[in-house]
């Protein structure tokens, strides 16, 4: 999904996940209606997300962010955390194996890191981070806002790929996204918006020549010439 | 020079920490030990100190880091700031009071004879008067204090930060007030009076100290017990998400309203236990110990002692707590015998521990100043990478590894027919802006 900035993305996912409550529309989800339910209900639905501007817990380490993800995937309740029933325990050490195994997804970006605190993680670190909190709950959709935004060409290839990797695996991904030659090697649909209103959609390629785009992302006279 | 200097002092430093006897323990026994030698340090101090002046104070004190670990809960792990945590500790109180005092007293009639044969009532002359157990009222107190925190909790949850803190700062003030208008319960400002002290297997426990000390240990023991293994819990990570992020704790699945009410209500249980706990000991209760200086004097506690460290709220509250009841009443006797050896008139006269609002201030102060995250942080400083780490060469990662449990990602699995998701005719509004007009969106 691209489109220029304000132009409606990001308001579409806050719409999606529930975390604005649209005016009207139907949003459904494998079948079934998830419009105006609470987040946490989307999430524990399938769908999980990432933040433009990052909503990591700073103050937290990495692998407890990524614990939180598996959160909506646990049941453990306060007489089973306060006992440390057996069914607890090998709760907790699964969740925790899991964790690890995303945060090997970037190779070791993260592993060496797993012990520290978010705050203190690079930018990168930090957005690769929020992508594993989100794989964290196994969605069967992700919701990506801009995963490459602050990251150097070499990163945003690596990302690229592991993108791409994931998507092979079976995980339905909509993204949105800037840099258009992230969106030609990764998009198999690409759905532009300008104004909150959809103006074209289509393979990459056929996007790319689309009139109404151009006009969008360059102005008027730039689509006439 | 300087470099020198300080290389050499690193030097000795880390010298130091090699051949201090802590680091010949292995690092994962530390903290067990550490809390043995806790453990036996407070069950023998009664024994060594046997001053009852004392070990009154120290039990006052353990009251004190009680309800600092149940405010720590809703404070420090959740990130609710609640201004009238003193409200819970007064429920307690007389949940207990009512149910083990001579306040109560319906007439006789033969209603009342299965509750005498199990021993919650009496019955003297005509009139009723009932004696719950200390024992059983623990729980009881407890529950209803927690049942209050939803209550309280409910109206509260759209809030947060300084209006959380206002509305709270107001069932704060609420609940003593209506302690003291409800004299039929409560005997109003005269306040209770002829609570029972604890029996144990038919011993009163009476007005000594030392058995009180001893409860006290043993509910801090619990409470310290209940708020760690909570917090390195699927709760305690839910609890600190909010905490951090509420709309990003939303968006990974956390239910607010459920996490936020169950702080709310395991708070105000720590603290209606406590409120058992102090007016068994006091055997009185008066709305006046339950006013809004305490609830300012808990919050203190937990922010001197580290805010969401469970130790160290314990720490900072049996610090302040001791100071006030105990340091400052010899270190003014001090200043008093100083005053008469070197003939300072004023010095004869001064009474520390009128004035211990302002040392809480200045406490207060040179803590933030210097000291913000509190005596026992909550979070421990990791070590940074080292450089080879850091220099490491980075894997690709990706779909080139192997993956053994991520399968079940994503919607292979799925049985529903039709597209994973479909947005239709959406529309969001932001007051006059039309964010989105009737968008479309499939996802096959």
């Amino acid at each position: 999904m691209i489109g220029p900035n304000g132009s409606g993305k990001s308001t579409l996912f806050n719409a999606i996940t529930g975390l604005v409550t649209p005016e009207s529309g139907e949003v459904r989800f494998a079948g079934e209606s998830i419009a105006r339910l609470p987040p946490h209900r989307v999430l524990d639905r399938g769908m999980a997300r990432t933040f433009q501007n990052l909503r990591l817990f700073p103050g937290l380490t990495v692998l407890e962010n990524v614990m939180i993800g598996r959160h909506a995937r646990l049941s453990t309740g306060a007489v089973g955390a306060l006992l440390r029933l057996p069914g607890s325990q090998r709760e907790e050490e699964e969740a925790r194996e899991h964790c690890r195994e995303i945060l090997a997804i970037f190779g070791n970006r993260l592993i060496p890191r797993a012990d520290h605190v978010v705050s203190s993680l690079s930018y990168a670190n930090r957005r690769r981070v929020e992508i594993a909190r989100a794989l964290a709950s196994s969605p069967k959709l992700l919701l990506l806002d801009e995963p490459t935004a602050g990251m150097n060409p070499a990163e945003t290839q690596e990302l690229a790929s592991q993108i791409k990797g994931l998507n092979q695996l079976g995980l339905a991904i909509v993204l949105i996204e800037h840099k258009l030659d992230v969106v030609v090697r990764l998009a198999d649909k690409v759905v532009v918006l300008d104004h909150g209103e959809k103006i074209a959609e289509g393979t990459p390629d056929a996007v790319r020549r689309d009139e109404e785009v151009m006009r969008a992302y360059l102005g008027r006279s730039a689509a006439i010439a | 020079m300087a470099e020198t200097a300080r290389g050499m002092l690193g030097a000795s430093c880390a010298w130091l920490r090699a051949a201090s006897p802590v680091a010949r323990i292995a690092p994962r026994l530390r903290p067990r030990i550490g809390v043995a030698l806790v453990t036996i340090g407070a069950l023998l101090f009664p024994v060594i100190s046997r001053n009852d002046a004392n070990i009154d104070s120290a039990a006052n004190a353990l009251a004190f880091a009680a309800l600092a670990l149940g405010l720590n809960i809703v404070v420090g792990f959740a990130g609710l700031l609640d201004l009238g945590y003193a409200a819970f500790f007064a429920i307690g109180a007389y949940t207990y009071g009512a149910f083990a005092s001579y306040q109560i007293e319906p007439a006789w009639s033969g209603f009342w004879e299965p509750f005498q044969w199990l021993g919650l009532v009496a019955h003297t002359g005509d009139v009723v008067h009932f004696t719950v157990s200390f024992w059983l009222m623990l729980p009881i107190s407890a529950a209803v204090a927690a049942f209050f925190g939803v209550l309280f909790g409910a109206p509260t949850l759209r809030l947060k930060g300084d209006y959380l803190a206002i509305v709270t700062l107001g069932f704060g003030e609420i609940v003593p007030i209506v302690a003291r208008n409800t004299p039929s319960v409560t005997n109003g400002a005269m306040g209770l009076n002829g609570v029972a002290a604890p029996q144990l297997f038919g011993w009163s426990f009476g007005i000594d100290a030392t058995p009180y000390y001893y409860v006290g240990v043993a509910l801090v023991a619990l409470l310290i017990f209940t708020s760690t293994r909570l917090k390195s819990s699927r709760i305690g990570r839910a609890w600190m998400a909010i905490r951090e992020d509420e709309i990003a704790a939303a968006a990974m699945g956390i239910n607010r309203v459920k996490f936020k009410l169950l702080a709310f209500a395991i708070g105000a249980a720590f603290a209606g236990a406590t409120g058992t706990y102090f007016v068994a000991k006091l055997q009185t209760a008066t709305p006046e110990m339950f006013m809004f200086p305490v609830s300012v004097m808990i919050l203190v506690m937990i922010v001197f002692g580290g805010i969401g460290s469970v130790w160290g709220v314990v720490l900072g509250a049996m610090i302040l707590q001791i100071l006030q009841s105990w340091f400052l009443e010899d270190l003014s006797q001090w200043l008093h015998w100083l005053g008469r050896l070197i003939h300072v008139g004023w010095l004869q006269q001064v009474e520390l521990s009128s004035s211990i609002e302002m040392i809480f201030g200045v406490i207060l102060v040179t803590m933030m100043l210097y000291r913000r995250q509190g005596l026992i942080p909550a979070t421990r400083p990791v070590q940074a990478l080292s450089m080879t780490e850091q220099t490491a060469h980075v894997g690709s990662g990706g779909s080139s590894h192997n993956f053994d449990r991520l399968t079940g990602l994503g919607a292979l699995d799925r049985e529903a027919e039709g597209p994973l998701l479909a947005v239709t005719d959406m529309t969001v509004r932001f007051g006059g802006l039309v964010a989105l007009r009737s968008v479309e969106l499939t996802v096959p």
